[in-house]
């Protein structure tokens, strides 16, 4: 296998009142090339903190991370800015869930795009203009030319996405990481984006990390997916695997919050609470006990781990063996 | 652009009218009329009602109101009390020694306040800032009269760097090189005074602004293309946070022209803030209305100058 990056045994704590909290526990993942691997998760699991310390862009100064991210034989965790630098743009490219506050309004659209080019590519000018509208032809931008000169707020959110999309890309990065890319858009440029993501990666090869809340868009375009809970991965999986046979209870529950068009009873079952803030979050046992309170406590692991309940396909914690939903929610 | 300087031009009209107004309200409760200023104790009291009559002091107040805008706009505000003379030539050369004076003041607030108000918010909770804006509060609470006198007595008095009144030197020549310089440096001091204090409010604002700019999402961005940290401050932290304070452009030099009263008192600087103390103290009516009218419409003009810089530089506002 062809192993980009690899995660191991990340912790990442945020300082509050001078204790850390652990916002993302002890997660393992790899990427590979030419796949995309979803991590999805409601929202405050730990993903975006995941993404942006994967690439050193939290907060140094109250941010602790721990562990290993394997790159090109390298230790992220120990990198300086500097050295982050070398990277970020160039062979790790982002994308950002809001693309309007993502972009500076004040700076035109082909310097914002060039501007990356300017620190890893060595292009002179002319060829950086060029390889600006190159990419914005690539992205799928109608009439570049015009669009280089405008600003952020001349465009509609699916082109600014595509701008954003033409940043990550501009020098040909073989990692991209994006952070719920088309959760600001609205939903028919949402199937445009993704549609956009997935033929740019098998053009160029790249390994995609894809964060969403949306198992929908997961099942669109992923190859691999990870279920993050309350900052662990609680299952990960072949995504025909995950949506065929999900097992563990937060999985399952997600899958069964989409709404069904072919099911006739309007009977939702849904699992009640939200991911506890970082300072409530149960930092023993499993962390997903508090929401399915019917399950018996011996029914789960003291200290959960990922098990292997099948090739490549990895659950926490035994609850999923006992666990059923609980029919309390009555939708007419 | 032009739209939205015509549309904010627009809406300067009723602001003006409402102003006018309001003075003309005030200027009517005063006491004395339009001839108070030619009255000498001679003067016929006969020959004052015959002029009242004619001058139409018993119109309606509409009629009175019409009549005295339209003197207003050709600069006529009747004839000073104290002075004898007409109020717009008694204003005329002060304004424009007020004008240089918050113009001089205006770029040195700037050159001082920038550099501070940048440092502080990109080393934000470090020493330098703490210094910094140490600095700006003490600035903030000296009274201007206190930090004037300190400065006339070291500066003036002592060290005899500056001249310690007026506008000109009187052995100056009109037209000459020297003649302009010693205009400079009669107002360099009073300048310096007022830059000194007037600096907190940009200070303070441009260090928010860089501190709120910091956390914007568009600064992540410019960090995940590999840019170094001063490239992101310079490109997009700094040019970002400095544009609002482009805007206050306009509100520096109306806030300068009320600040130069004080300022004009203590440095016996013969600008519009002086004339406007004196004539308060001799109850100059006449001239009193006359510069109340006029900073009012230079508090409404340097708004509109805000507005405008502001549809310059942001492209957000240039477009629609
Ligand atoms: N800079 C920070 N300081 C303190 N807590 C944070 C910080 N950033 C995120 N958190 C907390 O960490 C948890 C995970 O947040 P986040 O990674 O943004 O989740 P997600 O992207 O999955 O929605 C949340 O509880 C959030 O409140
Ligand atoms: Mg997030």
């Amino acid at each position: 296998m062809n192993k980009l990056l690899s995660v191991k045994q990340l912790r990442i704590s945020f300082r509050i009142r001078d204790t850390f909290y652990a916002a993302v526990d002890n997660v393992s993942l790899s990427l590979h090339k030419n796949e995309i691997l979803a991590i999805v998760g409601e929202s405050g699991c730990g993903k975006s903190t995941l993404a942006t310390s994967i690439v050193g862009l939290h907060h140094t100064n109250h941010t602790k991370v721990e562990g290993e991210i394997l790159y090109r034989q390298q230790n992220l965790v120990q990198f300086s800015e500097n050295q982050f630098n070398k990277l970020r743009g160039n062979t790790i490219g982002f994308i950002f869930q809001d693309p309007l506050s993502a972009l500076n309004p004040l700076m035109r659209i082909g310097e914002q795009i060039a501007e990356g080019m300017i620190y890893h590519a060595r292009l002179n000018k002319t060829e950086r203009a060029d390889r600006v509208l190159q990419l914005l032809e690539q992205v799928g931008i109608p009439d570049p030319p015009r669009v280089v000169r405008q600003f952020p707020h001349q465009l509609s959110g699916g082109m600014r996405q595509r701008v954003m999309i033409a940043i990550a890309l501009a020098n040909k990065p073989e990692i991209i990481i994006a952070d719920e890319p088309t959760t600001a858009l609205d939903v028919t440029i949402q199937a445009q984006i993704l549609d956009l993501l997935k033929e740019l990666q098998a053009e160029t090869q790249t390994g995609i990390i894809l964060i969403t809340h949306d198992l929908g868009v997961v099942a669109e375009v992923a190859d691999r997916v990870a279920v993050m809970y309350a900052g662990q991965v609680v299952e990960e999986a072949p995504v025909e695997i995950l949506f065929g046979s999900p097992k563990h209870p937060y999985t399952r529950s997600l899958l069964k919050s989409i709404p069904q068009a072919n099911e006739k009873q309007g009977k939702l079952e849904v699992i009640h609470g939200i991911v506890p803030s970082l300072m409530k979050l149960p930092r023993e046992g499993c962390r997903f006990a508090p929401r399915i309170p019917w399950i018996d406590d011996s029914a789960h692991e003291k200290e959960p781990v990922l098990h292997e309940v099948e090739p490549g396909h990895f659950v926490r914690c035994t609850c999923w063996r006992h666990f059923d939903f609980q029919e309390e929610v009555q939708l007419t | 652009m032009w739209k939205i300087i015509v549309r904010r031009v627009l809406v300067m009209i009723p602001q003006l009218f409402v102003l006018s107004l309001i003075v003309f309200i005030m200027a009517k409760q005063m006491p004395g009329d339009p001839f108070t200023g030619l009255i000498t104790p001679e003067t016929d009291p006969n020959r004052i009602e015959e002029l009242r009559q004619l001058s139409g002091f018993y119109d309606p107040w509409y009629v009175q109101y019409y009549n005295w805008m339209t003197n207003a706009f050709q600069g006529d505000f009747g004839q000073s009390y104290t002075y004898k003379v007409a109020v717009s030539n008694l204003i005329g050369e002060r304004a424009f020694n007020t004008f240089w004076l918050a113009f001089v003041s205006t770029i040195l607030v700037y050159v001082i306040a920038i550099p501070l108000g940048v440092l502080a918010g990109r080393y934000q909770e470090r020493i330098m800032d703490k210094t910094i804006v140490l600095y700006s509060f003490i600035s903030y609470a000296i009274p201007t009269f206190v930090l004037g006198l300190i400065f006339l007595f070291v500066f003036g008095y002592q060290l005899q760097w500056f001249p310690t009144s007026g506008t000109v030197s009187i052995h100056a020549e009109r037209g000459t090189f020297e003649y302009v310089w010693s205009k400079f440096h009669h107002l360099l001091l009073p300048a310096i005074t007022y830059a000194v204090l007037g600096t907190t409010g940009i200070i303070q604002y441009l260090r928010t602004e860089i501190i709120d700019a910091k956390m914007q999402d568009y600064v992540k961005t410019a960090r995940s293309k590999g840019i170094p940290m001063n490239k992101v401050y310079s490109r997009h932290i700094f040019r970002n946070s400095l544009l609002p304070i482009a805007a206050f452009l306009g509100f520096t030099i109306t806030g300068l022209l009320g600040g130069s009263i004080f300022i004009e008192t203590i440095f016996g600087f013969p600008g519009m803030g002086q004339l406007f103390v004196s004539s308060i103290g001799s109850r100059d009516y006449s001239v009193i209305t006359a510069l109340v009218l006029l900073y009012g419409f230079l508090a409404l003009l340097g708004g509109l100058l805000s507005d405008i810089i502001m549809s310059i530089v942001d492209p957000r506002i240039r477009i629609d």
